[in-house]
């Protein structure tokens, strides 16, 4: 009788953290860059090199620049958004609690949703003004959609044995909401929330370009408009780091709020 | 306070679930309701709780709940119904929260539950970090936090494996034993009602119909694992219940 170990089938589908292997990629492709361009194996033409990129930021820094573009555009983003956001969790929750709300909402936030809100900047100018009102609304409206439909998608998620739980101790109506419909919500609002803050920074920089002196959007328009590929780079990896900052606030926000997940 | 069922139907839509249910629970007893699955036990349940409303019928209440009594129908869920993101202590203030007490009589009233359900050590771990047996023993510290004059028990132990399932059932028995409580408890295990059941109502399959009303005189502190007694009785209601939980396990559902 032949003897031989059972083979391992299992394993796999499980995500572990891995620290450090998505710096690295950052790291590994940037020097890439820089190599290639170095060599002259990519034209300067093509891709501007790494160090010179990081040589304009650090002018940018130096001649005070920096913040008369970033200041702006930073507090664009936070009040555009926080209207947007508040907004859309409240009209989400709602159109969760109540059925006609539901029913005569839902179809009106499919129909604004694929509107390309960058469009509609021209009417925001005439109802709001050249100034920042126009870049407020674009942006309130761009994060309000997505922000609805998380929202109400995570309340109608909330575990019904809760619920009934709740009712059946005689919670009032506002308790059953604030205590275990919001709470329970949460998990899908946050995760609604890393998207519409995303979609809230693409419409800022759209927004700047329409119509801004300072921003990073102007700064991103001005360098294109020269062909200043380095300008550009700057403007673009700025915008990045901005991304990978919001995503990270929003993940320490879920690891206060979400202790008791996982 | 007891409570009595005159004549309960029930459908949804057309499907009958319930049909024609006349029963009354005293105070102070264990009443137990077993039937094959699908025989509408737990729509019974919420129809006493009033989470559902009958179709026919009436779920009358007879007398006063005692005057202490902050939530007199108070229901224990089978799959515990514990807030994730509320530890043990936050979960039992939860049901507190809305009747005006003052902070000190709150937590007078969580150290008092906890203590009789033997969760102090507890009292401030999140429910993930608890066994099924211990989320259901914090479940039944809510219930009685709330000082209820009926408790309605939904199959509460049968989310939890059998070793648990008779420690539990051991507790239930010294906490009525110490504080003597009404209760409707619903379960599909025979063995469990002859062990906690004053009286154990045998319901037909759908439409539920109230087969046979089997009385233990016998009191819960002097039933045990093995007792011949009880062994009897849960024969008994196995020969009533055999052919209709065949025939319920036969059907084709209805969703």
């Amino acid at each position: 009788m032949s003897e031989r170990p059972v083979k391992f089938r299992g394993g796999g589908f499980a995500p572990t953290a891995r620290r450090w292997v998505g710096l690295v990629v950052f790291v590994v492709l940037i020097a890439l860059a820089e190599i290639g361009t170095r060599s002259g194996f990519i034209s300067s033409l093509t891709l501007p090199r790494p160090s010179d990129v990081l040589q304009t930021f650090v002018d940018l820094y130096n001649s005070g620049l920096l913040f008369t573009h970033l200041l702006p555009s930073l507090t664009r983003l936070a009040v555009g958004s926080a209207m947007g956001i508040s907004a859309g969790m409240s009209v989400g929750i709602l159109i969760g609690l109540f059925s006609y709300v539901r029913a005569g909402l839902i179809p009106l936030v499919a129909a604004i949703f694929p509107i390309p809100k960058i469009a509609l900047l021209p009417l925001f100018v005439i109802w709001f003004g050249i100034d920042e009102g126009s870049k407020y609304a674009l942006i309130a409206l761009g994060t309000f959609t997505p922000t609805v439909v998380a929202t109400y998608g995570a309340v109608d998620n909330v575990d019904r044995t809760l619920i009934r739980m709740g009712q059946s101790f005689g919670l009032s109506w506002a308790s059953i909401v604030r205590k275990i419909v919001i709470p329970g919500a949460m998990p899908g609002i946050l995760s609604g929330l890393r998207i519409s803050l995303a979609i809230g920074i693409i419409l800022l920089v759209a927004a700047e370009m329409l119509g801004a002196e300072y921003g990073i959007g102007a700064y991103i328009l001005e360098a294109g408009s020269l062909y200043d590929l380095e300008r550009l780079f700057v403007g673009v990896v700025m915008l990045s780091v901005l991304g990978v900052v919001v995503s990270a606030l929003i993940g320490i926000v879920e690891k206060r709020l979400l202790r008791w997940r996982n | 306070m007891d409570i009595r069922l005159s004549a309960l139907t029930h459908k949804y839509d057309d499907f009958e679930v319930l049909r024609d249910i006349s029963l009354d629970i005293p105070s102070g007893k264990i009443t137990c309701i077993v039937g094959p699955s699908g025989c509408g036990k737990s729509t019974l349940l919420r129809l006493i709780g009033g989470l559902e409303r009958p179709t026919a019928g009436q779920v009358l209440q007879l007398g006063d709940p005692p005057p202490d009594c902050l939530n007199p129908l108070t229901y224990i869920f089978q799959d515990f119904a514990l807030l994730p993101w509320r530890s043990v202590r936050g979960n039992i203030a939860l049901v507190l929260e809305d009747h005006g007490l003052t902070k000190a009589q709150i937590q007078a009233i969580i150290d008092d539950v906890l203590a009789r359900t033997k969760l102090s050590d507890f009292a401030d771990a999140l429910p993930k970090q608890l066994s099924g047996g211990m989320k259901q023993r914090v479940a039944i510290a809510r219930a009685l936090a709330v000082k209820p004059a009926v408790m309605l028990m939904d199959e509460p132990l049968s989310a939890l494996d059998s070793q648990t399932r008779e420690l539990l059932m051991e507790d239930l028995v010294s906490l009525w034993s110490r504080t003597p409580f009404t209760a409707v408890y619903v379960t599909h295990n025979l063995a469990e009602a002859v062990r906690l059941g004053h009286a154990i109502v045998v319901l037909s399959r759908r439409p539920g119909q109230i087969q046979e009303i089997v009385h233990i005189d016998k009191p819960l502190e002097q039933r045990s694992h093995a007792d011949p007694e009880l062994d009897a009785k849960q024969t008994h209601l196995w020969n009533l219940m055999r052919e209709e939980a065949r025939a319920a396990d036969a059907e084709l559902l209805h969703v």
